[in-house]
């Protein structure tokens, strides 16, 4: 995977739990520009191991002069944000990914509905700005709890199709309302926590939306868990993974040569083949099929994990 | 200007030539003795100096001669050249990605100078001069995709990435190897390949289409395809398949080497930065029989590589019908001496 080797230029909190970060060449060279909804990843040295996070990019897609990113600060996380928030600094310098992206916008849409929720926004920041670009019509609805944690707000253009919907001020997102009632060919984009995820996929088919049309923004961080062990079958190697660590991380920190992409269980680069599986494995991707899960003949080691006694990995 | 380019042409009096230099460095697809499908994908570019994989975009010196045979083609019909109306995002897109490359790669040839976005593109071989205004469509004579295209070797399809497939919603084709782009846009990726015999069955469009969709930006890819054509004519299209499909019946022993031509198709694959569309050029290069004999290790190789390929091939390949005479022109240069491996020349 390509890499860039970028400076901090800005730090900035938003709201006490979330930080937004710009990155620029160090010599001032253009980077190169993406399109809206895409990630970068971001690595971050953490004692003897690299811990790499995937972030949406929030800056303009077209501008070339640098990229921002907003992170949420996961005191339960293994550790990423935290790293975030804590150790880097304007001027430091850090490695990031060339911009991939996993959630596009369907440019054939008429209409385009983007609902996010708490640091769901992230995305759509820089979607909304190619939508300006091509004047494309969209919505925007944004949902947080309260104004504090909504830092969105401050990245958000006031306009009239940008609708903030804070909860504690009874103004709770109605997502039968804003789903009804849209021009055929429009298209619906949602990026959250799993239930709201959920819960647009459900409204949207109650209201016979095509399922073509609806779009969310499927990978998250991966969960910790309890430690398990795995075995490398090319090499009968043992590989310990932490409670903090996901199967990905520890494998890359014993050497184990294996791909990967989004580091979020959408993109399916890390997909590996189980060679012996005696136990339960914990399939938390967006990628392998409800019978591959079932089979436990493959593995997303970016998000997975395992219980049990034995693990083996074609690898 | 240090490249001479061919006065030639593609159809009627098929004046096209390859001078040796062009042989020499002419991409022979064939990396051993015998032919199977694959995916034979590598990273590109990359490539000896002066292969046709050195540069993103190879200029050689059927460049002019070869925009001349597409605007003819063009002009006979405009539908050789479509976008859908999300695809322009995708057609600027590529527009940079050749003006970029070409201009470094090729700095005697070819310039662009940017300020913001108004840009100025020269294209001497061409004799083009233009300033414009990057992603407004009113400043080019056509859209991105067409204008860009017009000044590209090669054929080109713009694949749109939805629903965990890739669509082929628009495309420049007037040098194809028999398939139609009027037919196909719109289509994805396994219909526009349905004709293919055999491969979905082994999966290979499973696989191809699992790692084009992985594809990133920053990262390309090229592979080898190859096909046989009488006559050196780009527009081996369906649309005209009246023009040249007789052809194949003019091939006697005596006319065979100059007549048979091997069709080898660089395909490369790019991920497009502002739309997350992937470009897919195909571009065309020929070389009669007598050409590749002069390479010895190549003229061993293909007569093995015909004369033991799977019979539904050579049909889909275009070129059952004059196999035998062929095969039998290509054995008088295969003395039974091991070949070796790799697709360039032995010095």
């Amino acid at each position: 995977m390509s890499k860039l080797a970028l400076k901090v230029t800005a730090v900035e909190e938003l709201t006490p739990l979330v930080k937004r970060f710009r990155f620029e060449d160090p010599t001032g060279a253009p980077l190169p520009v993406f399109s809206g909804g895409a990630h970068i990843t971001v690595e971050m040295p953490d004692g003897d191991t690299i811990r790499r996070n995937s972030y949406s990019l929030i800056s303009d897609p077209y501008d070339p002069s640098g990229y921002e990113i907003a992170v949420r600060r996961e005191d339960t996380g293994r550790g990423g944000s935290r790293h975030m928030h804590t150790a880097v600094a304007e001027g430091d310098t850090i490695t990031v990914s060339v911009p991939a992206n996993l959630f596009q916008l369907d440019l054939r849409a008429r209409k385009h509905v983007l609902i996010g929720g708490g640091i769901g926004i992230t995305p759509f920041l820089s979607q909304l700005r190619q939508l300006d670009r091509a004047q494309q019509p969209y919505e925007l609805h944004y949902a947080a709890r309260s104004r504090a944690e909504a830092a969105g707000i401050a990245l958000l253009p006031q306009a009239a199709h940008i609708h903030v919907h804070i909860s504690e001020e009874g103004n709770r997102m109605d997502l039968g309302a804003i789903l009804d009632g849209h021009p055929l060919g429009t298209h619906v984009y949602t990026c959250g926590p799993e239930g709201l995820i959920a819960a647009v996929a459900d409204q949207a088919a109650r209201l016979g939306w095509p399922t073509s049309a609806v779009h969310s923004e499927a990978f998250t961080a991966p969960p910790p868990g309890e430690p398990f062990e795995v075995t490398i079958a090319s090499t009968g190697q043992t590989v310990a993974v932490k409670a903090d660590q996901s199967l990905l991380e520890a494998l890359e920190q014993a050497g184990v040569e294996i791909d990967y992409s989004c580091r979020g269980g959408a993109c399916g680069r890390c997909e590996t083949a189980v060679t012996a599986c005696d136990g339960q494995i914990e399939h938390n991707d967006h990628w392998l099929s409800a019978d591959e899960r079932a089979a436990q003949t493959k593995i997303m080691p970016c998000m997975s994990r395992f219980t049990g006694t034995r693990l083996e990995l074609d690898l | 200007m240090t490249m001479q380019f061919n006065d030639e042409t593609f159809r009627g009096d098929y004046t096209y030539r390859n001078s040796p230099e062009a042989i020499r460095r002419f991409p022979f697809p064939f990396d051993r003795d015998s032919y199977a499908y694959s995916v034979n994908i590598e990273q590109h570019p990359g490539g000896p100096k002066g292969s046709p994989f050195e540069h993103m975009f190879d200029v050689d010196e059927h460049y002019v001669a070869e925009m001349r045979d597409r605007e003819i083609t063009l002009a006979e019909d405009p539908l050789r050249c479509q976008s859908l109306p999300h695809m322009e995002l995708a057609g600027w897109d590529l527009l940079e990605l050749i003006m970029v490359s070409k201009a470094r790669d090729y700095p005697d040839l070819f310039s662009l100078t940017r300020a913001g976005n108004d840009w100025h593109w020269i294209n001497r071989p061409m004799g083009i001069d233009k300033r414009f205004i990057f992603l407004d469509a009113a400043t080019l004579p056509y859209g991105p995709m067409e204008y860009i295209t017009r000044q590209t070797q090669g054929d080109f399809a713009l694949l749109h990435e939805r629903d965990g497939n890739l669509w082929m919603d628009a495309g420049m084709v007037t040098s194809q190897a028999d398939w139609s782009l009027d037919f196909d846009v719109g289509m994805n990726f396994f219909e526009w390949h349905a004709p293919v015999p055999k491969a979905r069955q082994m999966g290979v469009f499973d696989k191809a289409l699992k790692f084009l969709l992985a594809v990133g930006q920053g990262q390309h890819y090229r592979r080898l395809n190859w096909t046989m054509t009488v006559n050196p004519r780009l527009d081996t299209s369906p649309e005209n398949y009246h023009k040249w499909g007789p052809e194949k019946r003019t091939i006697t022993p005596e006319n065979v080497g100059h007549k048979q031509f091997l069709r080898v198709e660089l395909q490369t694959f790019f991920r497009l930065p502002r739309s997350h569309a992937l470009a897919f050029p195909i571009r065309c290069y020929l070389a009669s029989l007598d050409d590749l004999v002069t390479q010895p290790k190549w003229a061993r190789r293909l007569h093995r590589v015909l004369r033991d390929i799977d019979p539904d091939l050579a049909d889909y390949k275009g070129f059952a019908v004059n196999r035998d005479v062929i095969v039998n022109h290509l054995s008088q240069f295969d003395d039974g001496a091991p070949t070796s491996p790799g697709i360039f020349p032995e010095d």
